[in-house]
């Protein structure tokens, strides 16, 4: 393996900027290392080859006129639920799978913008439905740590680029942990900032009130490099929050000493068993050695959070994916009248996980049903927020598990609801808009497979976020110490 | 909370989605299933609380009243999975029923 | 009684305006009418898989003035909700309007009949929607959707700013519904909310009819009357859907509820599917969009931002100063013609001078040299100069005529014209004395006639009396002298 791949993005940022080693250079390499890989991982639906090396180029020359790029050279994989202008924009479903965006979300624009090089559109579960990728209707991809196994999901190709070394920074999104437990599947940080401080603008929307996109990188100095690039306004997106960002990679931290870190008396690991209930319980203490004030916190409303979110993500969705309809764009499969058309068209085009979810959510929003399901839902949402309030009144961040297994087999989770259950511990912050990340916390299993620890920040608290978390990275180093199946 | 049983045609007619026998066996099933999970809200008492909509508050977003490009027509009809001409074409319309 | 009056209607309208704005509701794309087709599209309106609706300020604050003009309650609080239906020339098969939090509530429109009856019918709501593309039913040989094989779409018109105005049924016939509308109309226009061309399809309606018999308080069945394309059509299918109606009961039939289409060339409605279920519309607030909270001081702000209202001026011109209703709507339908005659009656203070002047030999002027009076030379203040020399008898209303000819013609003021050519009317009894010896002088054969007992001659001589002093004599005093003279 070229030694060029396993930089860090910060590194190669630092690298090329200083012109140690071109853009070009970089991309070479990384495009060879995606050529020798992927065709076992399936991470990437598309290959970007020759806009990748014109990006390159184009980082080239900007620096050698001169300019600083804060992702000079850096390869990036972006999920294919993000529009790239010109490039095949998929959703992982059949319903996009020849579609070519027209225009570039603003996410993606300003990390192309920044000298990111994007090298292909990574695989996801389709419509970012789902937790083990298992749902994208066009393609496997498959742990980098044990190929027999899921990368997690919805964000799998990116976080199995990442952790394959195909990418220094994947482009992911988390709509109930759709970036933190792929981030903890594949050994890698998963990083999802504030609802609202990353540009929704050219995301393929699953659930409007919580999509959020935010990265997944090898480090959590490469995740606050890339969420400095990412956040801010946008007034292309109505939901985009308009104040100011704090950068984050100033807030990196080497201790924890006078922060107060809560453990949720709820989440309680005994359940998952011994093992796995003693590698948290360490990640704790590690907290603790670093300086934290490990305290009990509560949060009554935990239990409902898959119910809450259940409601809410598919009512949404259930309108968002209405437009796929045969008419303007994507595949259509014709019928003897429009009706006819769209119904063979969203059967044949949409995977058995989105149908399930369109439908959840239509009869939640359905006459008779709409009080007693979405405005319930609406309702217990308020609660998690009041919660959270309450909760971080005392203390400054939240430490919970990011999943509550490593990653299972392909095909191991046959009813939809113990797939849902992979989401516990992390759609409550989703629900709150909270910031909140994965960050590798040790091995667990046979074989010996990633774990991560999530911890969360009120509103608005990205920089103490990554900071805390970039101090649990260097005392522990899980991610180092990984042993690569390939 | 509702209990009855999902009339699963009814809602795949909402959604416009057409479903075999053995789906709307299946997903009828799956979704009652979820209902009874998600049925464990109607403990929360939720009485006095607001229902949030968006959890970030944030009030008038609003653009000025100005003009920007448009799509290039080509590239807009070039995505038509169907196009007479200058338009995109799409079967006979019936009326709602 | 007959079977006409035995019954009564009750009408209620919604009906769709598109606002006038320079983009779409939420987007940038020009909101034009026509064009090519599919050339005024966006991610945005095209609703491409990542797009995001940012709502226009410009048509929330219309709705806000249009609101205010109908004395609606503008709520402190508001909010987008999504109307979820499938339709293929509506792009997001999702309708972003408003449901329980519409931005104006109540309020009512004043308008008034052709007789000058003065009427008024309570608002519901007037909301926030985006209006769908335009499909074109092909392949059935008349464009109508029954029986076309294929449909074509251009999504120029898709996310234009619309918005619906529901009326209470406080209608009873054809003509108010047509009256309501009109208001509707000319108020929208003048308050520069919408250019309301019916032709172009910027203003639509539907009317739910229903009839009772009269004097009963409970509502009949209604059916909702669509394809109403011109105020003509509004009040043809009226009243044919009113005497449809009453046919029914008398035959001893029932009212169904029921859309029904208009069909202009047969000039009859007809049924178009009963709706046996109601749609299932699933509205929820729209995500993607952020709630409203109206500021009172925006409020004030766009208050002062209100003109004279079309009804107000209705009633001044009709009520306060007598014009006949056609004389009034001739005005409150020319709004630059109306500030200008305003302009004038404030000036003069004399309204039956102003309105004659204005509506009589000015427009007259206008119409033959195609400037509008509002813009030629004649300001309103050279005109209230005028009526002033006019009231104080120091021209004759001959005079004015001419004067009115040489203002138009750009010859400045009329004080200053009267002053150059002393024109001013003359009271000097020898001065018209003079007059008067001459004209009898001249017409030797007159003055016999008269003297012979046809008297009526004697206004010809008036005539050459005032011709001879170039209209400057006072033509009372003229009369009196040439009386004194042949008796």
């Amino acid at each position: 393996m070229n030694e060029l791949v396993t930089r860090s993005a910060a590194q190669i940022a630092r690298d090329v900027n200083g012109k140690r080693v071109s853009a070009r250079e970089i991309t070479a390499a990384v495009l060879q290392r995606v050529d020798e890989t992927d065709d076992r991982l399936g991470c990437y639906l598309s290959r970007l080859n020759e806009l990748a090396l014109d990006c390159a180029q184009r980082a080239d020359r900007r620096i050698a006129a001169g300019e600083t790029l804060p992702l000079a050279g850096v390869p990036i994989a972006i999920k294919d639920n993000m529009c790239l202008r010109g490039t095949r924009t998929t959703a992982g479903s059949k319903i996009l799978e020849n579609w070519i965006a027209p225009y570039t979300a603003t996410a993606v624009q300003l990390i192309l913008d920044a000298g990111g090089i994007p090298i292909g559109k990574a695989n996801l579960d389709e419509f970012a439905m789902g937790s083990s990728c298992e749902n994208s209707a066009l393609g496997v991809t498959r742990n980098p740590y044990d190929l027999s196994r899921v990368p997690g999901g919805s964000s799998g190709g990116p976080a199995a680029a990442v952790a394959s070394f195909q990418a220094a920074i994947g482009l992911g999104s988390d709509t109930g942990g759709s970036i933190r437990e792929p981030g903890a599947f594949c050994n890698v940080v998963g990083f999802k900032p504030t609802y609202g401080r990353v540009s929704r603008y050219g995301l393929i929307a699953f659930a409007s009130s919580l999509d959020q996109i935010g990265p997944l990188t090898r480090t959590v100095e490469d995740a606050a490099l890339a969420y400095d690039v990412m956040a801010g306004h946008d007034p292309s997106d109505s939901t985009s929050i308009n104040r100011a960002v704090e950068p984050a990679a100033n807030a990196l931290r080497e201790d924890l000493k006078g922060l107060r870190i809560g453990v949720v008396k709820e989440f309680a690991t005994a359940k998952l068993g011994p093992e796995i209930d003693a590698l948290y319980k360490r990640a704790y203490r590690e907290l603790a050695d670093l300086g934290a004030d490990v305290v009990d916190i509560s949060l009554p409303t935990a239990d409902y959070g898959l119910a809450t979110y259940y409601l809410i993500a598919p009512a949404e969705c259930s309108s968002n994916l209405a437009r796929f309809d045969g008419v303007r764009y994507g595949l259509r499969v014709e019928g003897d009248d429009v009706g006819q058309m769209y119904e063979r068209t969203r059967a044949a085009g949409f995977g058995p996980e989105v149908k399930r979810r369109i439908l959840i959510g239509t009869y939640a929003l359905s006459s008779g049903y709409y009080d007693a399901y979405y405005v319930k839902a609406q309702k217990a949402r308020t609660m998690f927020a009041q919660d959270f309030r309450r909760a971080f009144e005392h203390c400054d961040l939240i430490a919970a598990p990011a999943a509550s297994s490593p990653a299972f087999e392909f095909n191991a989770k046959s009813d939809p609801y113990s797939m849902y259950m992979m989401d516990y511990y992390t759609i409550p912050m989703s629900l709150a808009g909270l910031p909140a990340l994965s960050v590798p916390c040790g091995y667990a299993g046979t074989p010996q497979l990633p774990m991560g620890l999530q911890l969360a920040a009120p509103l608005f608290e990205e920089a103490k976020l990554l900071g805390a978390a970039h101090a649990y990275e260097r005392a522990t180093e899980y991610a180092s110490k990984a042993a690569l199946a390939v | 909370m509702a209990s009855e049983k999902i009339d699963v045609r009814y809602v795949a007619k909402l959604a416009r989605i057409a479903l075999s026998e053995e789906e709307a066996v299946r997903f009828g099933k799956q979704l009652g299933d979820l209902l009874e999970h998600v049925n464990v809200l109607s403990e929360l008492d939720t009485a006095s609380v607001p229902a949030t909509a968006q959890v970030v508050e944030s009030r008038n977003v609003e653009r000025g009243d100005d003009v920007t490009p448009c799509l290039d027509r080509e590239t807009v009809l070039a995505m038509a999975p169907q196009r007479q001409g200058a338009f995109f074409r799409v079967p006979k319309i019936i009326a709602e029923s | 009684m007959t079977v006409k009056t035995k019954y009564e209607a009750v009408i209620g309208i919604e009906c769709h305006v598109e606002l006038k704005t320079r983009s779409k509701m939420f987007c940038g794309c020009a909101n034009e009418f026509g064009g090519e087709p599919n050339t005024k599209v966006c991610p945005v309106c095209l609703a491409l898989p990542g797009a995001l609706p940012v709502a226009n300020k410009e048509a929330i604050e219309h709705m806000i003035r249009a609101g205010l003009a109908f004395g609606a309650t503008i709520p402190a609080f508001s909010k987008f909700d999504r109307k979820n239906y499938f339709y293929p020339d509506m792009p997001k098969d999702y309708q972003i309007s408003q449901y329980d939090m519409p931005l104006t509530l109540g309020g009512s429109v004043g308008y008034w009949l052709e007789d000058g009856t003065l009427k008024e019918c309570r608002l519901t709501r007037i909301h926030l929607e985006e209006d769908t593309g335009k499909s074109m039913h092909a392949g059935g040989g008349d464009g109508r959707i029954a029986g076309s094989a294929y449909s074509l779409i251009d999504f120029n018109r898709a996310g234009v700013p619309l918005m619906e105005c529901v009326s209470e049924p406080d209608l009873t016939s054809a003509q108010e519904a047509v009256g309501y509308l009109e208001a509707l109309k000319r108020t929208f226009v003048q308050l520069g909310v919408s250019d309301v061309k019916m032709e172009e399809g910027s203003l639509r309606c539907d009317a739910n009819v229903s009839i009772r018999p009269a004097g009963s308080m409970k509502l009949g069945t209604k059916a909702e009357i669509k394809n109403m394309n011109s105020f003509r059509s509004v009040l043809r299918a009226i009243e044919s859907e009113i005497t449809r109606q009453i046919d029914v009961l008398e035959s001893g039939g029932r009212v169904v509820q029921e859309t029904r289409g208009w069909d202009e060339a047969q000039g009859v409605t007809h049924s178009m599917r009963s709706k046996e279920e109601a749609h299932d519309y699933r509205y929820f607030p729209d995500p993607d969009l952020v709630p409203m909270e109206i500021d009172p001081a925006l409020v004030e702000r766009l208050k002062a931002t209100i003109p004279a209202l079309p009804h107000d001026r209705f009633v001044r011109y009709h009520r306060e100063y007598g014009l006949d209703p056609k004389q009034a709507t001739q005005l409150v339908d020319n709004l630059p013609l109306a500030e200008y005659f305003d302009a004038c009656v404030s000036a003069s203070g004399n309204a039956q001078l102003s309105t004659n002047f204005v509506l009589g030999d000015l427009s007259r002027l206008a119409n033959e040299t195609g400037t509008p009076v509002y813009a030629s030379p004649v300001t309103s203040a050279s005109l209230a100069e005028l009526i002033g020399l006019v009231e104080a008898k120091a021209i004759t209303s001959k005079t004015a005529k001419e004067l009115l000819e040489r203002m138009w013609a750009g010859e400045g003021s009329p004080k200053a014209i009267v002053e150059k050519e002393g024109l001013a009317q003359t009271s000097d009894a020898g001065e018209i004395e003079r007059f008067v010896a001459e004209v009898l002088a001249a017409n030797e054969k007159a003055a016999a006639d008269y003297k012979a007992g046809k008297t009526n001659i004697l206004g010809f001589l008036i005539g050459q009396v005032m011709k001879a002093s170039r209209g400057k004599a006072n033509p009372a005093l003229a009369e009196e002298l040439l009386r004194k003279k042949l008796e």
